[in-house]
């Protein structure tokens, strides 16, 4: 199976090429008000975002409401326009005169939503739903069904039981295995899950874990794993890059994040997690508020006014994303100024 | 994945692959034939629309042609057995050949506003931004008016006529369908699964054929179906006051109107045409109840 | 029994039907709470745990038919008259929710609506009232809690609004706090300030709460004893220690191992296969047979009978002593 990668003939720089880069992706939304609806401030809601995402690996990204990650989504599916930035898929710039098109990136990486319901056309059969994209793409009508029935029965689903079902006679789990499936009909490269596991039952996210991982290395795919659920996140990801209010505060690989998480308010998302163990609770709240609104956030360092070390160079300039001062390990980066508050406590 | 690419093999192998499940429409037509009161009323329907369009068949009198000595015959007249009216037509044959044109000024006006105000609707909808807002700024103006007067007032400016009937009518139906058409596609449009569909690479006008349209259509002809018994009462109204249809071309609204008169010689007589204008509204009426239960595929299991 | 119980459930059951569907929503649930106990009723969605919940304080529409006995500080209040049911709600016993966005009036601020609450229930003036929230407002961690008095629900973030309605509900000194998902939609950092919370009122306070909630994490966190819930029933109580350790119930160890926490990279996740039931057609015998892995024919069949071991935890399971002493 993992011949296929070499052999896939679409790819192109080799396995040492990023399938994904993205390079400072900024989206800022007006917000509008007043009697004249004039602009009156700004959304910042992805600001100066760069990472990249290894052929084959899955990159997690990690963060709270506000912070950026389901626009992120958005932005490199070109669901919206970025004001900025640029979005490289496998050496070729997307959008771009000497790239390829949007259209040509969205055949190679698809996405799978939150909300399994809204996301499939009601009045279309699960065949007929996952048959859509290939037959706009030109594909007989009788070959885009064998493969959506294909892929029904390879998402777990019997396609005699399940082909001609509509969204609403099947449950959460079931519809969200459709949308899997429906995202796989165009046999992608990549695939953003944007919260896919979110809204469903944790036994019945356990199953469809389970069949995101098979899928996974059965189809050779990369995944941009999304989510709000630090545990899933750890479960599923390779690397892991945690982000707030727009931007990316911590990134690396997975066990280096989970265990030695260098960003203070990486360090406080991961003390707010449930212990599941009721003879260590928590005691202490690992940070006070809520995140503060996107609405024009605090300058410099946007996690400043939250954190137990901020000083005055914090609001006087962002900190980079860079690695930490010890250098353990060079894949590990973390935007902070402060090198104490970069220690970590075991 | 052993067992999933296993399931798969047995799969397409031990079964036929199914055929194509039936398309969306197929399934709302399977369900209309199964509603009782829906295929009641469309036969009613389709009578009434036999009787109108086939009035030579089933009626040998000429509509125009009376004699003074069968004025205002009662129901149950040998030869006559619906009655006769003022000038001793017979109203059966009135009635055949005067549904025509009451159709016609009827379904006629909502079919251009159906084009019209959908196409208007369907625009704003999905364009949004300063197309949508001019549009329906437009659309506001009319809405200042109460339909009825509206339309009288087009009909006194064009002058009485058949065909000024139906443009009144088609400019005071155009308002609300596209409101009704722009609502539904600004609802469609704001779906995840159009996004889902666009984020499938799919162009524009692929999107708007397969998921805004068939999440659209229904609910805008449904509200069509509903305004032809809308339409039916008010041109009849504007035949009555004598704005549509001139005499004596036959036309229920006018015959109810010249029936008037006769109101206490023969009571039963004066009240057919009005009868027929009931009926019919009401079966567009059921009709579009059914259709509207037939397309919400979530009410059938 | 040292102390008697501040709320007794026997036997509660709840129907929903309608045409030609009968709904089993709730089948038969006993629990009993004392003052500054906190219960955890845990389970998926369509197990009946918050239709449970609005069927003590007689929330649910008139076709559910609701039966069973509940006891609050000694009085049976399910038979009670809708005028005098109101009169506790809010009173003795009180709610918060999942979404406070939909339990606040979006028209008044959020010290009317706590005054308005008191002076309803002890018919005290408006500024003894106001003074009485702006208490609230200071033991919720409200900051600045004299400005927040005067906001209007929109105006507050998601953790200030939960915050809110806690304070709303603890107006009027409730001796039994019920908690429906009350954290479910708040970020990891704002929810657990809310568990925190919760368990200091208690302590403050001692009222009893009942927590439903479908997450573990959080179950873990807030609960002294915890009732799993499948398809209507209880299928195994327990301090939290019991059911998270030693859990006897195929669905709870099922439910624990489904449940991703640390550590669990690069193994496959052991799940529960199929879907919950149709609450509609429940088959005979045990409800969860059809998805147990260690079915019998016994558990097809007949009524499970409860299995109560020497510590106090009990299991409906037919085969729960083996399950626990494996």
């Amino acid at each position: 199976m993992s011949a296929a990668l070499e052999l896939d003939p679409r790819d192109r720089g080799g396995p040492a090429q990023p399938l994904l880069v993205v390079e400072n992706l900024k989206k800022h939304f007006p917000v509008r008000g007043g009697l004249l609806n004039r602009q009156v401030a700004t959304v910042q809601a992805v600001d100066d975002v760069s990472f990249s995402v290894r052929k084959g690996e899955t990159l997690g990204i990690v963060g709270e409401s506000g912070c950026g990650k389901s626009t992120t989504a958005r932005l490199l599916m070109r669901l919206m326009e970025p004001d900025a930035g640029s979005v490289i898929f496998d050496g070729d710039p997307v959008g771009d005169r000497h790239g390829i098109t949007v259209n040509d990136m969205r055949r190679q990486m698809q996405m799978v939503f939150q909300d399994s319901y809204s996301s499939l056309n009601p009045r279309m059969t699960m065949a007929e739903s996952i048959a859509y994209a290939p037959r706009m793409h030109g594909l007989g009508r009788k070959s885009a069904y064998d493969r959506a029935e294909n892929l029904l029965s390879r998402v777990g689903l019997n396609p005699r039981q399940y082909a001609r079902r509509y969204p609403h006679e099947l449950s959460g789990g079931q519809r969200q295995r459709v949308n899997i499936a429906r995202a796989l009909a165009l046999e992608p490269r990549m695939v953003i899950l944007d919260e896919a596991v979110a809204a469903l039952d944790k036994s019945v996210e356990a199953q469809v874990l389970n069949l995101l991982s098979d899928l996974k290395q059965s189809l050779n795919l990369t995944y941009l794993f999304i989510s709000h659920d630090l545990n899933v996140v750890e479960y599923m990801s390779d690397r892991v890059m945690v982000m707030y209010l727009g931007r990316v505060v911590e990134a690396g690989p997975v066990e280096s994040i989970y265990r030695h998480p260098r960003h203070p308010y990486t360090r406080a998302l991961f003390a707010s997690k449930p212990t599941l163990d009721p003879d260590r609770r928590t005691t202490e709240m690992p940070l006070t508020g809520d995140p503060p609104n996107p609405i024009n956030p605090p300058s410099g360092c946007r996690f400043r006014t939250r954190c137990a070390f901020a000083q005055p160079r914090c609001a006087a300039t962002t900190p980079p994303l860079a690695a930490p001062f010890e250098a353990a390990a060079p894949t590990h980066v973390v935007a902070c100024h402060i090198p104490e508050a970069q220690v970590y406590h075991a | 994945m052993s067992d999933i690419t296993l399931q798969t093999q047995l799969v397409s192998r031990a079964e036929a692959p199914a055929a194509p499940p039936p398309g969306y429409w197929k399934s709302v037509g399977q369900r209309l034939l199964r509603d009782k009161t829906t295929m009641a009323v469309s036969l009613l329907l389709a009578a009434i629309l036999f009787i109108t369009l086939g009035a030579p068949l089933v009626t040998h009198y000429d509509p125009y042609v009376g004699s003074v000595l069968t004025r205002l015959k009662p129901i149950g007249t040998p030869g006559h057995w619906l009655g006769t009216d003022e000038t001793g037509r017979d109203l059966w044959t009135r009635l055949c050949y005067g549904g025509r044109l009451s159709l016609l000024a009827a379904i006629l006006p909502v079919t251009i506003s159906l084009i019209v105000g959908g196409f208007l609707g369907i625009l704003a909808g999905y364009a949004g931004g300063w197309t949508g807002t001019l549009i329906m700024r437009t659309m506001d103006v009319f809405y200042a008016f109460p339909s009825i007067l509206l339309a009288i007032a087009i009909c006194g400016l064009l002058g009485n006529g058949l065909s000024n009937s139906i443009i009144a009518l088609a400019v005071v139906f155009i308002p609300p369908m596209v409101r009704v058409s722009e609502t539904v596609t600004t609802q469609a449009r704001n779906l995840d699964f159009v996004e889902a569909a666009r984020a499938s690479g799919t162009t524009t006008l692929q999107i708007i054929r397969y998921h805004v349209l068939a999440n659209v259509l229904g609910p805008i002809m449904v509200y069509a179906t509903s305004l032809i018994s809308v339409s039916i009462i008010l041109s009849a109204g504007l035949s009555f006051l004598g704005l549509g249809v001139t005499p004596p071309q036959a036309e229920w609204g006018l015959m109810l109107n010249s029936l008037r008169q006769a109101i206490y010689v023969q009571p039963y007589v004066a009240a057919l045409p009005g009868l027929m204008i009931f009926v019919t509204s009401m079966c567009f009426n059921l009709m579009s109840d059914g259709v509207r239960g037939a397309m919400d595929v979530r009410l059938n299991k | 029994m040292p102390n008697d119980p501040v709320l007794r459930v026997e036997d509660l059951t709840v129907r929903f039907t309608r045409r030609n569907t009968n709904v089993a929503a709730v089948n038969g649930v006993d629990f009993a709470l004392q003052a500054g106990e906190t219960l955890t009723i845990l389970g998926e969605s369509g197990s009946g745990k918050s239709v449970s919940l609005k069927a003590l304080m007689g929330l649910l529409p008139a076709y559910a038919g609701v039966t069973g006995k509940v006891w609050l500080n000694g009085q049976e209040i399910l038979g009670l008259p809708a005028t005098a049911l109101a009169k506790l709600r809010g009173g003795a016993v009180s709610m918060i929710f999942q979404e406070p966005m939909a339990a606040l009036d979006p028209v008044y601020t959020i010290g009317e609506q706590i005054a308005e609450t008191i002076v309803q229930h002890e018919g005290c003036d408006n500024r003894t009232a106001m003074k009485r929230a702006l208490g609230l407002l200071e033991q919720v961690k409200i900051p600045s809690a004299e400005r927040r008095l005067k906001n209007f629900p929109h105006e507050m973030s998601g953790g200030m609004r939960q915050r809110a309605m806690i304070a709303l509900a603890l107006a009027c000194k409730p001796s039994v706090l019920l908690a429906d998902e009350p954290t479910t939609a708040l970020d990891v950092t704002v929810q657990i300030q809310i568990l925190l919370l919760l368990r200091q009122l208690q302590e403050e306070l001692g009222m009893a709460i009942v927590f439903v909630t479908h997450d573990v994490g959080a179950a873990a966190e807030i609960s002294d004893r915890i009732a799993v819930m499948y398809a209507g029933r209880f299928v195994e109580t327990g301090t939290t220690r019991q059911v998270m350790r030693h859990p006897m119930h195929p669905y709870t160890q099922g439910l624990l191992s489904s449940t991703v926490h640390g550590g669990m990279r690069g193994r496959a996740l052991e799940t529960i296969s199929g879907s919950p039931p149709n609450l509609a057609e429940l088959p005979p015998g045990c409800a969860f047979a059809p998805r147990c892995r260690y079915a019998a024919d016994a558990c097809r069949q007949g009524d499970i009978p409860t299995v109560t071991t020497e510590t106090g935890a009990t299991a409906r399971c037919v085969r729960a002593k083996e399950m626990a002493d494996a």
